[in-house]
């Protein structure tokens, strides 16, 4: 059995699935269920600020039947008294001394007030804490959560108040909502933070009524921006991690990041934690389907990491970072082609249409003869020297392992746009392009 | 394939009467019917679109249920079949598009019948119309017969703007829809709500009327200016055994029709009933005893299950309904009690020779093996009539026919120029079914429009895929 153990900057946590500090997070009644059914940590929902909430506070994206790939919040932070809060992190802490409990914490930007919460949560004995740079509503507008995090000077700021004054170690939790990730993860690198987690929600309108011509959600005939999760997001988010992860100075700073944003399943789990996060946090799978869901994290994790003989989570952290790359990076010379499996192939030609409507129109419909019937359909056979293997086909392809993307040799030569750039400068011309590309062989269509 | 259908959960003895005749499987709610939807594939050039005889665009239809745009399913539906709510009741889906779908290899068809009738029905619960009268042409047509290709021929014309009559001899329109499907596969409102579609572009009925005895057909051919027959086949043929015309002895689609039109309890029926012939009328009648309450349902064909003419599951409906079968047993004489009633079936049993003219083996009788199967009625569904009558009135047209059907072209006309046919009565050879009754009636509208004010562009485009 492989030990899904972690150390996250010295916050020890019998496995890597975290609660996000959200609602799931919101009381010791939860985060205690959460842990008897194998949750190995959780970020408190933060505390902080007073504030009222509203209704209704949710939007979702519902896609083809299935409910919730995107969840939509104009929650606030915990609107619960903060002794209570306090109190209850002190039992939980007293309870589950081997899990890992983090206090998340938000509050306007004064230095007296930072470190006055900190002081005070670190009496809970909590485990550390987590920075709420990040909450893209609400907060923000009272000049909090993304608002601070938006601008890295404020990051770099608050995060110094905080690490003057705490002993345990301290969780920048970054937003997505800017143009470039990395420069509020060096800021709070710079502030000393001794850990990272994103993402927090993304800024989103999830809909409009057609009918009642309301937003989504709609808080009592209005509606407004809020923020976004759920599996919807997690292609962003894994962007967003690999960003920050391969940083060459955040991978100097050796800094461990929890990974979050659509994490539903181990299988997402192990892609984040493979781009570098040392913990997931969850938030919308378990206000989906309640807490039972981490048994089968745990489980397939194990069973992934046996497979593959890993014995623990750091055999395999980051694992995948080194393929991180840039486009100028490319390899110019590596070429692949469709290869459709007729054998397997149903004939509901999506390939075809969405070849010639859509992509290089290099796959026709023929005559084959492959069955004995005497009407039978036409087959999409792909035209392999005019395919540019864009991988659309197999894209669209219903049936698994039916379409295969082939590499071939073409004998070109294997070269990065940097390195072709640096080498034939004058290529940048369109004239001196056509020219490279015909002796180099690469068609176009 | 009809096995991912979800029937109700049927148990005869909790129900009611009323309760056992409604249809056997439940409308899609919205729910379903989108999640089902969203299946589909929306394969390019889909083959169910191929299978299907009247070219409904299924893939286009189902996504529009798909995206929440039942309206316009609706619409891509009757555009191509006027009769849409029928054919997804009645269809034989797993040998017609479902059979096609490519999802049936793998994992199960979409159920584009069921999805079908989801869009139809939605249209017809809030009285859409999609079609209206076409600008008058001057030119008018009679049909003969309301059945589906008469009723998808006069709605066709009635979109063009030809003036239409419909002459129907019985009191209600629909034809076998109406008469000869039964209740718990298709109501009669389903049918009778078809007819009001056609009748509200502008097409006019004359019911009780019977061409040849209320009205002559001189008449009708000098009167307008082009005729269409969809009249159908007759009532079942005789067995030619001795006590075929005892009380107790049924014609089988006069059964089914009983169920259609009277209330059911006043329906007289046995307890112990035979059912003769192994087609879907006789899985019907045998299958509506059941229903109404009889005990023992029997079928007895003449060959074995091999060559029983029934869907294969419509034989597995009747197997689910508790009918039992005696194949390879031909019935040779109906025996009465003292008062004249049925009380028994006598039969012998046959053996498989060699083949006969249709490719099946054909029956040998087993000597000495008569045997008595007792029973209280006997329901005969052993096929119908052909259109014999008809024919001998329309020889003097020079209408020329084909063992016994209608002889037409693949335009569905005949050998005159003003007569038009299609439907059961033309279907010589292949399986005569509703839908191919409904492609028969458009391509026939196509072609009368073509002779009578040349090429008429939607009607053109109806067929044109044919």
């Amino acid at each position: 059995m492989p030990d899904l153990s972690i150390d996250f900057c010295g916050i020890k946590s019998p496995n890597p699935f975290w609660l996000a500090s959200a609602p799931p997070a919101n009381s010791a009644y939860q985060i205690q269920k959460a842990f008897e059914q194998g949750w190995g940590g959780a970020v408190w929902k933060t505390i902080g600020a007073p504030v009222l909430n509203v209704c209704n506070r949710y939007g979702t994206i519902d896609y083809k039947g299935s409910k919730i790939i995107g969840l939509n919040n104009v929650e606030l932070i915990s609107d619960r008294p903060i002794d209570l809060n306090l109190r209850e992190m002190a039992e939980v802490k007293r309870n589950f001394p081997h899990h890992a409990v983090i206090a998340s914490i938000m509050v306007e930007s004064k230095k007296e007030a930072w470190q006055e919460i900190i002081k005070r949560t670190e009496e809970t004995g909590i485990d550390g804490f987590e920075l709420n740079f990040g909450c893209p509503h609400g907060m923000s507008e009272r000049g909090m959560g993304s608002a601070m995090g938006q601008v890295p000077e404020y990051t770099a700021m608050v995060t110094e108040w905080v690490m003057a004054v705490a002993t345990k170690p301290v969780i920048v939790k970054l937003t997505p909502n800017v143009t470039d990730i990395v420069l509020p993860a060096r800021a709070a690198l710079k502030g000393g933070a001794s850990a990272l987690s994103l993402i927090n929600t993304i800024n989103s309108v999830m809909g409009v009524d057609l009918d009642t011509f309301e937003l989504q959600p709609n808080v009592g005939g209005k509606g407004g921006h809020g923020g976004y999760a759920g599996p919807a997001v997690k292609p962003i988010a894994l962007h967003l991690l690999s960003a920050v992860a391969a940083d060459p100075e955040i991978l100097k700073s050796r800094l461990p990041i929890s990974g979050m944003g659509g994490v539903e399943t181990w299988r997402d789990a192990v892609e984040f934690m493979l781009l570098g996060a040392t913990s997931v946090q969850v938030c919308t799978a378990v206000m989906h389907w309640g807490f039972r869901i981490v048994e089968d994290m745990i489980e397939g994790m194990s069973n992934w990491m046996e497979e593959k003989g890993f014995e623990t989570c750091d055999d395999f952290i980051g694992k995948s970072l080194p393929r991180v790359s840039n486009f100028g990076d490319f390899d110019l010379g590596f070429q692949s082609v469709a290869a459709i499996n007729h054998d397997k192939c149903i004939q509901c030609n999506l390939c075809y249409i969405a070849c010639n409507d859509a992509a290089h129109q290099c796959i026709d419909l023929k005559e084959l003869k492959i069955t004995n019937e005497a009407k039978e359909r036409l087959w999409p056979v792909v035209r392999e020297e005019d395919c540019v293997g864009c991988d659309l086909c197999s894209r669209v392809c219903p049936v698994d392992d039916c379409i295969t993307m082939v590499e071939i040799d073409t004998g070109r030569p294997h070269i990065t746009w940097n390195q072709l750039v640096a080498s034939k400068p004058e290529v940048l011309e369109w004239d001196k392009m056509e020219e490279y590309r015909k002796t180099a062989n690469i068609h176009i269509h | 394939m009809a096995e991912h259908y979800k029937p109700n959960k049927y148990k005869a003895w909790e129900l009611t009467l009323e309760e056992r005749f409604q249809e056997v499987y439940p409308p899609f709610s919205e729910r379903e019917a989108v999640l089902e939807a969203n299946r589909c594939l929306y394969c390019h050039d889909a083959p169910c679109m191929v299978a299907c005889p009247t070219d409904i665009d299924i893939p286009t239809f189902i996504r529009k249920i798909a995206t929440g745009n039942t309206k316009g399913s609706a619409r891509t539906i009757l555009e191509s079949n006027l009769m849409g709510a029928t054919c997804s009741r009645v269809c034989p889906v797993d040998v017609l598009c479902e059979g096609d779908c490519v999802l049936t290899a793998d994992h199960k068809p979409i159920a584009i019948g069921r999805l079908q009738r989801y869009a139809t029905d939605y249209a017809n619960d809030k009285g859409i119309r999609f079609f209206k009268a076409g600008e008058p042409n001057g030119k008018r047509v009679a049909v003969v017969g309301a059945g589906p290709a008469g009723l998808s021929c006069a709605g066709e014309l009635a979109k063009a703007g030809f003036a239409v009559t419909v002459y129907e001899k019985k009191k209600w329109s629909g034809g076998l829809s109406t008469y000869g499907i039964v209740v718990f596969r298709e109501p009669v409102e389903v049918s009778l709500a078809e007819v009001k579609m056609i009748e509200e572009l502008g097409v006019k009925f004359t019911n009780d009327t019977e061409i040849g005895k209320d009205l002559s057909f001189e008449q009708l051919v000098k009167d307008y200016d082009a005729v269409f027959l969809g009249i159908g086949l007759g009532n079942v043929p005789e067995m030619e055994v001795p006590g075929e015309h005892l009380t107790g002895v049924l014609d089988g689609l006069e059964f089914v029709e009983e169920t259609k039109t009277e209330s059911l309890d006043s329906i007289k029926h046995g307890n112990r009933i035979c059912v003769i012939g192994a087609g879907n009328t006789a899985i019907d009648c045998a299958t509506i005893a059941r229903r109404l309450g009889a005990e023992r349902v029997t079928m007895i064909y003449r060959r074995s299950e091999a060559e029983m003419p029934a869907y294969h599951f419509e034989y597995e409906f009747a197997l689910k309904e508790g009918v039992s079968f005696m194949f390879l047993t031909q019935p040779i004489e109906i025996l009465s009690n003292d008062q004249g009633a049925v009380d028994g079936l006598k039969c012998i049993r046959m053996d498989l020779g060699k083949p006969d003219a249709s490719g099946r083996r054909s029956p040998v009788p087993v000597p000495d093996s008569e045997f008595v199967v007792p029973c209280d009625m006997v329901i005969k569904a052993i096929g119908q009539n052909k259109p014999s009558g008809i024919l001998a009135m329309l020889a003097p047209f020079g209408v020329e026919q084909v063992k016994g059907y209608l002889k037409v072209n693949d335009e569905n006309r005949t050998a005159h120029e003003k007569i038009f046919a299609g439907g059961d009565c033309v279907r010589s050879h292949g399986e005569a079914s509703t839908v191919m009754a409904v492609q028969d009636g458009k391509i026939a509208a196509a072609s009368i429009a073509k002779q009578l004010v040349g090429t008429s562009r939607p009607l053109a485009e109806a067929v044109s895929k044919k």
